[in-house]
């Protein structure tokens, strides 16, 4: 097992691979993975242009900056494989194979949408996928259970996959899941996407102990991968998932990440830092005339106060989401940089497809 | 007399009442950032931060309140109080009970409630009469800023446990943190009169249980709470030049519930229509009905609710959620049919005065 520290910043260089991974020296498809990644980014790109223009009303949480997890991991799953997604399961659907164009017109809220306009990003449902979704935090872990037990019940050799952030990680129905999980043998394969953020919360704010110690706990077998890079994510999914098919219960892999957009469109904090002028000040203007206001706690605890609100801005200034290099399409492309002009066109034809998908969606809701 | 919006006037009731009180504690997730104004005035230790626990950071509520500590427990959001739900029902409503009245939970939670933004059936629930539900909590829906610093008052100082619900279209900062997240393209169906309003310089409590005529009226009466209120108050003004005067009643408060008011205009009237946003089924509005009906008051009787679960897109939630054209529609119906009065069937008797 690989320790974490307790309550670090996420730090990619710590990580290190589970010492039987590279056992087999197969090699995973890198193209068919880069496909999977770039459709899925430029997919979620113009999700995030309809929602900019008014198209889409609430929140939208988005993939971007997860796809090297997500396409590491459902690159591996077959027919009868269950998907337990949490908030942000687009581009889980989208490369489990559902069709992106009735995935559009749900989040357009459009009558012939996936859920027939009925659930929206964080309640998609495909029955056929065996894919279901939450917006409760913590709720994919009782679910993959559940899959799990009906996997292994009615359909041996079939798993499920539990995807959430590291900020589910203290909600007790998930550990709850996880103790089930390995009394049973379930054929469950619990995925924490850790990029370091629960909305506006940092780990060492929120957690004590180490992720893995939790995962060992309950006997699982735990294995920390560099989610920016889709190699050794693959590599990891690949062993916990074949462990789950011949019946040897289940592991969970920890994935480090980062969220380009932060926690959800639109985000306070990562605008307050992208667009200080405009944002700050009626930020701050509230802040200064509580901060001086008559009555209240001594003028050392109010200064405190004010050291969280700085440590959290500048943390998301300082925020590894600020750095292209960690951008696991830019990573997964170098991957292919022999063949230029194979990867142009590819792109090309991505692109193509996913114009053609938003038309097409629009056009229909339109209709 | 100030004017502050919906929140801010909630948050600042409760920093006057903090820097009297400094048993006055704030958890809950992200609050150092959602409340930050509060952060920098009290520190830290009085404005903390929570992991994603909400059956242990609730649970934790309790017994701080039973301790001495007067905690303002909030939620993300009131549908996450499914998470939680055994401290409230197991816990919080039952201690006082279970100990002859001897030990009580001076407990706050406060959560954000209600749709009309698009986000969802998982995230815009109202769940004020599944709450009211349970002997011994507390339910407040302010529908504007003066009775919402009233009413988070009166809650730090009711001495049970409160549920304090806030609607988020009148919640400036739920609203733009949820839905509009700094977006000029996306409109929502927002009530101004219960966004921002005139408050006292000097917050004094309001009296839980109390509702209040927010327009009086001789046909029907009107029963809503939250921003069902408004949408009731518009629907009045339309019926008015059809020669239908409709008052409206503002609740207020789930529970207690002013069965009082209730009846005295009812009564009057003779016809009632209840528009809650929270579910039809087991709930608020077949409370009314069962109040009058104990209360002997023969009136006609509609509900306008929230049917099914609420759909995502925005046109589908807009019929569901009580909107002024179905209130208008049920009050046309209801004034249309017989009087109650005049068509008792044989050997009951009229107790309307």
């Amino acid at each position: 097992l690989i320790q974490s520290q307790p309550g670090s910043f996420i730090s990619f260089s710590k990580i290190l691979y589970g010492g039987k991974l590279a056992r087999r020296g197969m090699e995973p498809d890198y193209w068919r993975l880069y496909e999977m990644m770039k459709r899925s980014r430029l997919y979620e790109e113009e999700v995030a242009r309809l929602w900019h223009e008014g198209r889409i009303s609430g929140e939208m949480h988005l993939g971007l900056g997860e796809e090297a997890i997500i396409a590491g991991i459902v690159s591996h799953l077959k027919e009868g494989d269950a998907l337990a997604l949490d908030h942000r399961g687009t581009a889980a659907l989208l490369m489990r194979g559902v069709d992106p164009v009735t995935l559009l017109r749900e989040m357009l809220g459009f009558p012939n949408g996936l859920c027939r306009g009925c659930g929206g990003h964080m309640h998609l449902f495909s029955p056929e996928h065996l894919a279901s979704s939450s917006g409760i935090v913590g709720s994919a872990g009782p679910a993959a259970a559940g899959f799990g037990l009906a996997a292994q019940t009615l359909r041996p050799g079939t798993v499920a996959v539990a995807f959430f952030g590291e900020g589910a990680m203290n909600q007790g129905m998930l550990l709850e899941s996880m103790n089930l999980a390995a009394l049973w043998k379930l054929p469950v394969i619990f995925v924490c996407k850790d990029d370091g953020w629960a909305i506006t919360t940092q780990p060492q704010a929120a957690t004590r102990g180490s992720l893995g110690d939790r995962a060992a706990g309950f006997g699982l077998p735990y294995l920390e991968v560099d989610g920016r890079d889709v190699k050794p994510v693959w590599e990891a999914a690949r062993q916990a998932i074949d462990t789950a098919r011949v019946g040897r219960g289940p592991s969970f892999l920890h994935v480090k990440c980062v969220h380009l957009e932060g926690h959800f469109l639109g985000f306070l904090l990562l605008r307050l830092v992208r667009k200080p002028l405009a944002e700050m000040p009626a930020a701050m203007k509230p802040l200064i005339s509580s901060l001086f206001m008559l009555g209240g706690s001594p003028f050392r605890q109010r200064l405190d106060g004010v050291r969280v609100v700085n440590a959290v801005l500048g943390a998301t200034r300082r925020d590894a989401r600020q750095k292209p290099s960690n951008d696991p399409l830019v990573r997964a492309r170098k991957l292919l940089a022999s063949e230029p002009e194979r990867i142009r066109k590819l792109e090309a034809s991505i692109k193509d497809e996913v114009r053609g998908i938003v038309n097409q969606a629009l056009e229909a809701g339109a209709a | 007399m100030k004017t502050l919006q919906f929140s801010e006037a909630i948050d600042d009731a409760l920093a006057q009442a903090m820097a009297e009180d400094p048993r006055i504690i704030v958890l809950g997730e992200d609050v150092p950032q959602l409340r930050s104004s509060l952060l920098v005035r009290f520190g830290p230790g009085r404005v903390r931060g929570t992991p994603i626990s909400e059956s242990a950071f609730l649970g934790a509520g309790v017994t701080a309140a039973m301790a001495g500590l007067r905690p303002v427990v909030e939620l993300y959001m009131i549908d996450f109080v499914g998470v939680a739900m055994d401290a409230l029902l197991n816990h919080a409503s039952k201690v006082e009970a279970f100990s002859g009245g001897q030990w009580k939970v001076p407990l706050v939670v406060r959560a954000p409630c209600g749709g009309g933004y698009g986000d969802g059936g998982q995230h815009e629930q109202s769940l004020w009469g599944w709450l009211a539900h349970i002997p011994g909590l507390s339910v407040v829906v302010p529908s504007n800023p003066a009775d919402a610093g009233g009413l988070m008052l009166a809650a730090l100082l009711a001495g049970g446990p409160v549920m304090f619900l806030e609607h988020k279209l009148l919640s400036e900062t739920f609203l733009e943190f949820l839905g509009r997240g700094g977006r000029k393209t996306v409109k929502y169906d927002v009530p101004f009169e219960g966004r921002h309003g005139r408050v006292p310089s000097r917050w004094e409590p309001l009296p839980l249980g109390k509702a209040v005529v927010r327009r009086p009226g001789d046909t029907v009466t009107l029963v809503s709470l939250g921003v069902g209120v408004h949408r009731s108050l518009q629907a009045a003004a339309m019926l008015e030049p059809e020669g239908i005067s409709v008052g409206v009643i503002d609740l207020r408060c789930v529970a207690p519930l002013d069965k009082d008011l209730l009846c005295k205009e009812v009564s009057r009237t003779g016809r009632v229509v209840v528009v809650d946003e929270d579910y039809i089924s087991f709930g608020l509005s077949g409370e009314i009905a069962a109040i009058l009906m104990e209360a002997g008051i023969q009136a006609g009787y509609g509900r306008v609710c929230t049917e099914t679960t609420i759909p995502y897109a925005r046109r589908l939630e807009e019929q569901v959620l009580p909107n002024v054209e179905r209130i208008c529609k049920k009050v046309r119906k209801l004034v249309a049919q017989p009087d109650p009065e005049k068509s008792l069937p044989d050997g009951l008797i009229s107790t309307k005065k």
